[in-house]
């Protein structure tokens, strides 16, 4: 082990020096405090999933550019669709060493489970480092369908007979296919599974009609030609799918973005969380996160501090409102 | 207490257990949900039932006293069985219960002097040697190597300087 | 062909540069001991040591991680054999067989053996891999949620007959790890379930692992502890001895089991293909096979060591098979390779079936390093057993302490929960007083390792056909598998049927 520790090290003052020197230093001036212990950053989902890959990229990238002096340590509570993962955190309260990565089940579990006890508001806003899109995608095979309008003729046809896969119920997935069973009058049967890439292969495998998935869990298959997207969740088109209209040139309102989010416990202290903030700030900033956020057709700059605050408050309303459409809670 | 006896109890107290997570199930839908299949406690409470019926199915043994453990007239657990097997279950419930508080690095030497001292008669010598050589190898593997950080209670500052050593 | 070999050559000029040389014999080693130890497998070594990857290029960092993905696997057998823990779900019927041997002081026959089953599965399933990988990325794409349920169905009905003599007992125990593997989220009403007391450690369900462990491990140490006393000191396991003789010896009597070495590491290929399966229900798969072909049926869970053979070549294919998805389709095929998934786009890869064409010196480099992979790893682990058998030559009172310290952190490690420490030692001391009673808990692991793949797989195929049974055989994959189960599940019941009849006539 200590072998293995030496030998990775030596390759790693190679390669990472020349970064390291430049982005490691600058932080110490900034915030005065700085972590003791490793720094532990749990995931709302179990390992190999997609909120854990994410976890081990930042965590990649934070070790490669010696960003921290301690390592950040992953932590899977994948409980309860992030009820765990939000329960743990809440417990953790004024603890300056515990972060959490969080997508948009920090909205709707707390709304759905209120005995949770969970009140997001109080958690320590660091870093909003993404916004995930949705698409509609169908089988590149379906020669038939090549708009939204062939979509809502042949899922018409096929009743509840028409399979829509997504990852989870109450999930974004099934949040979005709520609204296009409304807005088209459609009456598809939603199919939930274990996370995006098993969605997104049961559609390549024909085993499902139709998925909304994010463009990373899709784009193996689409640049394999096997699927193909239909229309966007977005305001404006995507730069990588500039041929696939967005929902709102269609005439229906349908924006939908999926955060991707750190968060600090409640009760973090100013300093720390002042550290934090500047941590997954030069992790935005970095090539690897950029170059990234670009090839998986990423949106959202990087928001911090009162202003993703803001932000949370306002998606938690969106959220309350389409819950109680679909009937998931009462108002 | 007889073998037959503890049969008869385990028995009992499996059904019990059974009828418990029936109870639990059912707060989810347990029937059938047209054009869906079956509700979210389906799978678990037919599972229950199953349960319970198996252990209905010992009791019918141990009445008409078929299979070998139901006429069983030895003894379930020997005094001196009772005394080492219930010694070790007491000091491993210790254990865990001291690491959440001290941590795992004054339970686990606290656990190896009582086992090697006291149940094994080794050496002080020895069993020091151990007590000290177990904590350091696991820190080394699971909190340096491989990054899993154990929990270490109150003593948690202690390691500060540790980590930044090492990590 | 010749173009396969072509690539092939390639690869093997990518994997035998000293650096990625290197990181092989690091990654085997490193595996082996993270395999070894009870509660971590391949998942975890391969998520840990993932983060650290950048220092190297892609290709060797895939290439170690897979040879941690190896050497773990090589590892696993070794705390079956040596404590009679699982370390992983994959060694789980490794020891059924396995530690009997290490009982009856035959420990380092049944190490030996494991390795050689190792490199077999490993070595056979890499060629197949070699050839045939992009014909059957098919078969891993269209096998939906039906097909899985079968499969799962199938792995069951290989594993009727393995409870103990008292078929009451057998189902509770089968049924008891159905009902504690429901426990946590529903994930097609998304409802948490049967959370007891409200207790938050159980919204992540209750891990395989907690399970096996407390059984395993606790249990089994407290059941020592009490023969122990009773035989009045020495046990049989110190007896094993490492000579240049008997391991000839064992070597020889291993080669006899080249039937099953055979089955299970095709069995495991295959099986090890399909997405989600993984390694844990081919290497079952094959233990249940290779008892139902075997003229000695009798003799398995006493110490066959074809019992050991079967799974450990199979979870060794399997953990290649898992692979072929991964690469060509880019979805994993068990839980580790979903890791490595992830690793690759932080290597900036795509993962995706365009990854076979576009990236060709990544993938070839990684197939012609499985190749070197083995051979490392079966020579590390032999060369390992002498130091195993060392250690079961303590005396138990210094042994035992020492397991129980395994297992506490072990139990811990996986989800660092003391929730989950605590639930294992409930399952260790209700299981020892369980065992006492002759109630068999093999089935009860086996179904906590079955259920979360099978009782999803269920309701998503039922909700896909609106509640009609019929898609399990109306499918062309699923129809097969599920009659096959079927026949299988119902042979205990025909078989005496037939022979009654044959008597007749």
């Amino acid at each position: 082990m200590k072998a293995l520790r030496r030998k990775l090290l030596v390759h790693g003052l190679a390669l990472g020096a020349g970064l390291a020197l430049t982005a490691g230093t600058a932080s110490t001036a900034l915030a005065e405090f700085q972590p003791k212990k490793p720094i532990e950053f749990v995931v709302m989902a179990g390992k190999g999933g997609g909120a854990d890959k994410a976890v081990r990229f930042f965590q990649s990238i934070i070790a490669e550019n010696n960003l921290a002096p301690v390592p950040v340590t992953p932590i899977n509570k994948p409980g309860g669709t992030g009820a765990e993962a939000l329960v743990y955190l809440n417990g953790k309260k004024g603890d300056d060493h515990t972060i959490m990565f969080t997508l948009n089940s920090f909205y709707t579990t707390p709304l759905r489970q209120p005995a949770l006890g969970v009140d997001i508001a109080e958690f320590t806003p660091i870093a909003r480092m993404a916004e995930d899109t949705f698409l509609l995608w169908v089988h590149s095979d379906r020669k038939d369908i090549n708009n939204v309008d062939d979509f809502v003729k042949a899922a018409k046809a096929k009743g509840s007979g028409w399979i829509m896969a997504g990852t989870g119920k109450a999930s974004e997935d099934n949040l979005l296919t709520d609204f296009l069973n409304s807005a088209y009058g459609l009456n598809m049967k939603y199919v939930p599974y274990k996370g995006g890439g098993k969605v997104a292969k049961e559609l390549a495998g024909k085993n499902a009609d139709s998925t909304v998935n994010n463009p990373s869990e899709q784009l193996g298959f689409y640049q394999a030609g096997n699927t193909k997207p239909l229309a966007a969740f977005t305001p404006q088109r995507l730069p990588m799918f500039k041929d696939t209209p967005t929902f709102r040139e269609l005439g229906q309102d349908m924006v939908y973005f999926m955060q991707r989010t750190v968060v600090g416990a409640p009760g973090m202290s100013k300093e720390a969380q002042a550290y934090y903030t500047d941590l997954f700030s030069k992790v935005y900033n970095s090539d690897k996160w950029q170059k990234y956020l670009k090839d998986k057709s990423l949106q959202g700059d990087l928001l911090t501090g009162d202003a993703l605050m803001d932000y949370w408050k306002r998606e938690r309303e969106v959220h309350r409102k389409m819950l109680i459409k679909m009937g998931a809670i009462s108002g | 207490m007889t073998v037959r006896i503890a049969e008869l109890a385990m028995a009992i107290l499996m059904g019990v257990f059974s009828l418990y997570l029936m109870y639990k199930s059912a707060e989810l839908p347990i029937g059938w949900i047209p054009d869906e299949g079956p509700g979210g406690g389906a799978w678990p409470f037919w599972l229950s039932v199953l349960m319970l019926l198996s252990c209905i199915g010992v009791l019918v043994n141990w009445v008409r006293r078929k299979g070998p453990v139901a006429v069983s007239e030895e003894t379930y657990i020997e005094k001196g069985v009772l005394v080492d097997v219930g010694l070790v279950a007491l000091a491993l419930i210790i254990t865990v219960g001291l690491f959440k508080f001290v941590g795992v690095y004054v339970a686990l030497p606290l656990f190896l002097i009582f086992y090697m001292r006291f149940l094994g008669n080794h050496s002080w010598k020895l069993t020091i040697f151990f007590a000290i050589a177990i904590p350091i190898v696991t820190f080394f593997f699971f909190d340096i190597a491989l990054r899993i950080i154990l929990p270490k209670g109150i003593t948690e500052p202690l390691f500060y300087p540790l980590y930044k050593m090492f990590l | 062909m010749v173009e396969i070999l072509e690539l092939l050559v390639t690869g093997f000029a990518v994997a035998f540069q000293p650096q990625n040389l290197m990181l092989v014999i690091v990654g085997c080693t490193v595996g082996l001991f993270i395999g070894a130890m009870p509660g971590l497998g391949s998942v975890n070594g391969v998520a840990i040591l993932l983060p650290l990857t950048f220092l190297v290029p892609p290709t060797g960092a895939v290439i170690f991680l897979a040879a941690i993905y190896y050497g773990a696997m090589y590892g696993g057998a070794i705390s079956s054999v040596m404590l009679g823990i699982p370390g992983a779900s994959t060694a789980v019927a490794t020891t059924f067989d396995g530690r009997p041997l290490a009982k009856q002081g035959l420990a380092d026959k049944a190490l030996t053996a494991a390795a050689v089953a190792s490199f077999v599965g490993g070595t056979i399933s890499v060629v197949l891999f070699t050839f045939f990988a992009p014909p059957l990325a098919h078969v891993a794409l269209v096998f939906g949620a039906p097909e899985e349920f079968a499969l799962m169905m199938l792995a069951f009905a290989t594993f009727i007959g393995l409870g103990g003599d008292d078929l009451y007992k057998t189902v509770f125990s089968i049924c008891i790890g159905l009902v504690l593997s429901a426990v946590g989220l529903d994930i097609i009403s998304g409802e948490p379930r049967l959370i007891f007391g409200n207790i938050t450690g159980f919204l992540h369900g209750i891990n395989f692992l907690v399970l096996a462990i407390g059984i395993y491990g606790i249990g089994e140490m407290l059941w020592t502890i009490e023969e122990h006393r009773k035989a009045g000191g020495q046990s049989m396991m110190s007896k094993a001895t490492v000579t240049v003789k008997r391991t000839i010896g064992n070597l020889k009597e291993i080669t006899r089991t080249w039937k099953t070495l055979l089955m299970g590491s095709t069995l495991g290929y295959f099986v090890g293909i399909l997405p989600a399966a993984g390694a844990t229900p081919g290497s079952l798969m094959a233990y249940g096979v290779a008892k139902q072909i075997s003229k000695n049926p009798e003799k398995f869970g006493k110490g066959a060591l074809d019992g050991v053979a079967a799974p450990e070549s199979a979870n060794n294919a399997a953990s290649t098979g898992s692979m072929l998805p991964m690469l060509t389709l880019g979805i994993p095929g068990s839980p580790t390779t979903a890791i490595l998934l992830g690793g690759m786009v932080i290597w900036g890869l795509e993962p995706g079936p365009r990854l076979f064409v576009d990236h060709q010196d990544f993938v070839w480099g990684l197939i012609a390093s499985l190749y070197a992979a083995n051979l490392f790893a079966v020579i590390i682990n032999i060369a390992f057993i002498p130091l195993i058998i060392w250690v079961l030559k303590l005396p138990f009172t210094i042994l035992a302490p020492l397991i129980f310290v395994l297992c506490l952190i072990g139990g811990y490690a996986p989800t660092q929960d003391l929730h989950d420490v605590w639930l294992m030692l409930l399952f260790g001391i209700v299981g020892y007083l369980m065992r006492k009673l002759d109630y068999p808990l093999a089935p009860a692991v086996l179904a906590i390792v079955l259920g979360p793949l099978a009782e999803p797989a269920l309701r998503q195929s039922l909700l896909i056909s609106g509640g009609k049974f019929d898609i399990f055989f109306t499918r062309p994959y699923s129809g097969p598998i599920m009659v096959t189960a079927i026949i299988l599940l119902l042979l205990p019941a025909i078989k005496p049927l037939v022979r009654r009849l044959r008597k007749r006539g």
